[in-house]
């Protein structure tokens, strides 16, 4: 089991407050991502959950019990911290041993618990290796590990793969997903990459100065984001958000197109604009074309190949129906 | 940041710290070679470096004279006691400062450090009274622990630098896998700073066994260690600097034997902080 309830938390440092008061549940098995720019109070948010840092005020609860003033070590939740921060002097074995060590499981099970997840997470040669001795990825497998043999109520993931190369990122991303729904246990994870929320989410919270702006499920976020903030953080590339004359034919301060549902063509659409940078990635194209009357270029997505070229003038025409319009408040305007 | 240096920048810098170096082990070797010299031979005018006639004599008189062991014994007892009991003492308090830190943490450590400012015979009086009061004076136990609030300051001082060097993550790691604070401690953080611990005994080690002043002071017989050996010699029926040296020389043997063995160590200790 693993509900997890903030209450009106806030947190300050010093005058500073990081997080006004804040109101969120995390239902049991859920795998809720925290998203947002860098210094919006995501860490700091799962470090008050892990008991790491102390509410200002507030109160948490885990299961309907209060551990708002219980230690970490005894709230039952594990984490995987973005350093990885396994025990140097210690080898495999005996860092993912840690944890029941510390419980005082009895050394029987012990093995056969450190056996199984190694099996899981293709340890087993490197039991006796110490940390220093393994890959970037395999000490993330071994942090994996270590919460694992826990069987915490939820596990905590800080950035855990933003000290990985590109390429192991997307391997690890999918290996927790399936760990989730091999465990349905609790998951909350922070992130700054918007596509690891989106791939990974069942629930996304976005942050922004440690206010929630917007919560739900990728598709939601990506269909109806509330406000302009979560419309220009959600979707890769970013929205088109356009304001001025063009907004206002659609009654709104702001609108927001996202690249993918603008359609291109060489001779006729609403728009027309000169390509300046075309990027060919082979399955699409994105083109950055300069619009006369708009402020910033627009992104435009192509699928497949499409041959136009640096300084070619295309046309292009908004879908209106997945056109997103926003208010002089930033709010959405249904 | 590589920087090329001329060949002769680089002899001329090698003598240099040679010529430093020399200077400043020079009154040790003095007093190695007067250890074999006759008692003539070592107030002859002009001295000879070398050239004398070496002789044993000198370590035969002291050994007969006194009981080198005793004081050997009770300098390794003082040294080693007030430095163990001064890390068990001083690495809780660094980890304090080191990972707890509050507004006033960089105070009380300068403060600490302060104490070491003091001059040493301004607080002999009360103390000396004290040991009388307790009935300590001469004993071992009382200089083991009087040392150990002595190096207190260095002993914190070091293991805090070196605390510093260890990421926090890794004890809030310890705390989320259900550690307490002493398991956090004992198993996690004194592994990991085994390197900084170790140099810091050997330093305060060297430290407390050179330390003279409180062991002259407070022990007469049964307590004093070998800086009170050494100073016997400083006889009132005159000088003897053969034997002085001889004295000299059993004296620091250990420490030396123990300083040449761990300089890595004692290196890595004293510079730890200053390079990654």
């Amino acid at each position: 089991m693993g509900r997890i309830t903030l209450n009106n938390i806030t947190k300050s440092f010093g005058d500073v407050q990081v997080i006004p008061p804040l109101d969120l549940t995390i239902e049991d098995g859920e795998f809720t991502v925290f998203v947002g720019p860098s210094g919006c109070g995501k860490s700091t948010l799962l470090r008050l959950i892990a008991g790491l840092e102390d509410m200002t005020s507030g109160h948490m609860e885990i299961d309907g019990r209060d551990v708002t003033d219980v230690p970490p070590a005894k709230r039952g939740l594990a984490m995987v911290f973005q350093s990885y921060a396994l025990y140097p002097h210690m080898s495999v074995r005996k860092n993912i041993a840690f944890p029941m060590r510390m419980a005082g499981v009895d050394q029987a099970e012990q093995d056969a618990k450190i056996e199984k997840a190694a099996a899981a997470l293709n340890l087993i040669d490197y039991l006796d290796r110490r940390p220093g001795q393994l890959s970037g990825g395999q000490r993330q497998r071994v942090a994996i590990g270590r919460a694992i043999v826990r069987e915490p109520a939820a596990f905590l993931f800080d950035e855990p793969l933003s000290n990985l190369d590109a390429a192991l990122r997307v391997g690890m991303r999918l290996e927790i997903s399936e760990l989730h729904e091999r465990l349905e246990t609790t998951m909350i994870y922070v992130t700054h990459d918007q596509v690891e929320a989106m791939t990974m989410a069942d629930k996304i919270v976005v942050l922004r100065a440690g206010v929630i702006e917007q919560v739900g499920s990728p598709l939601e976020l990506y269909r109806e984001p509330r406000n302009l903030f979560v419309a220009g953080f959600i979707g890769s590339p970013r929205m088109n958000l356009i304001e001025g004359p063009e907004a206002a034919k659609h009654g709104a301060t702001h609108i927001g197109i996202r690249p993918e549902h603008i359609a291109v063509s060489p001779d006729a659409g609403e728009w027309a604009g000169k390509v300046g940078v075309a990027e060919h990635l082979g399955s699409d194209t994105f083109f950055h074309v300069h619009v006369n009357d708009f402020a910033e270029p627009l992104t435009v997505r192509a699928p497949g190949e499409v041959s136009f070229r640096s300084g070619d003038t295309i046309h292009m025409t908004p879908d209106i129906a997945r056109m997103h319009r926003f208010g002089r408040d930033g709010l959405r305007i249904a | 940041m590589a920087r090329a240096a001329s060949t002769g920048a680089k002899i001329g810098w090698s003598a240099l710290a040679w010529a430093i170096g020399l200077l400043i082990f020079f009154p040790i070797l003095w007093t190695i070679l007067t250890s074999f010299k006759t008692e003539a031979e070592a107030i002859a005018s002009p001295p000879s470096l070398f050239a004398f006639d070496w002789t044993l004599e000198n370590y035969g008189v002291v050994q007969e004279r006194s009981n080198y062991v005793r004081f050997l014994w009770n300098s390794v007892i003082i040294a080693g006691g007030s430095t163990l009991l001064g890390i068990v003492i001083a690495v809780p308090a660094a980890w304090a400062m080191a990972f707890q830190p509050t507004k006033r943490t960089k105070d009380i450590l300068l403060w600490m450090l302060s104490t070491k400012m003091l001059p040493a015979v301004g607080v002999l009086y009360p103390i000396y009274l004290i040991c009388i009061q307790l009935g300590v004076l001469d004993s071992k136990a009382a200089l083991v622990f009087i040392l150990m609030l002595i190096n207190l300051p260095i002993i914190v001082w070091m293991l805090y630098t070196y605390f510093r060097e260890i990421p926090g993550e890794i004890l809030e790691a310890a705390r989320m896998d259900g550690a307490s604070l002493r398991s956090e401690i004992l198993y996690v953080l004194t592994p990991m700073a085994v390197p900084g611990i170790a140099s810091t005994i050997l330093l305060n080690f060297i430290l407390a066994w050179n330390e003279a002043f409180w062991t002259l002071n407070l022990t007469a017989v049964n307590a004093a260690p070998l800086t009170a050996f050494i100073a016997s010699y400083s006889s009132p029926e005159g000088l003897f600097f053969a034997k002085l040296s001889a004295a000299s020389t059993m004296a620091i043997a250990p420490i030396l034997i123990l300083g040449w063995f761990s300089q890595k160590q004692l290196v890595r200790g004293l510079t730890f902080g200053a390079v990654k």
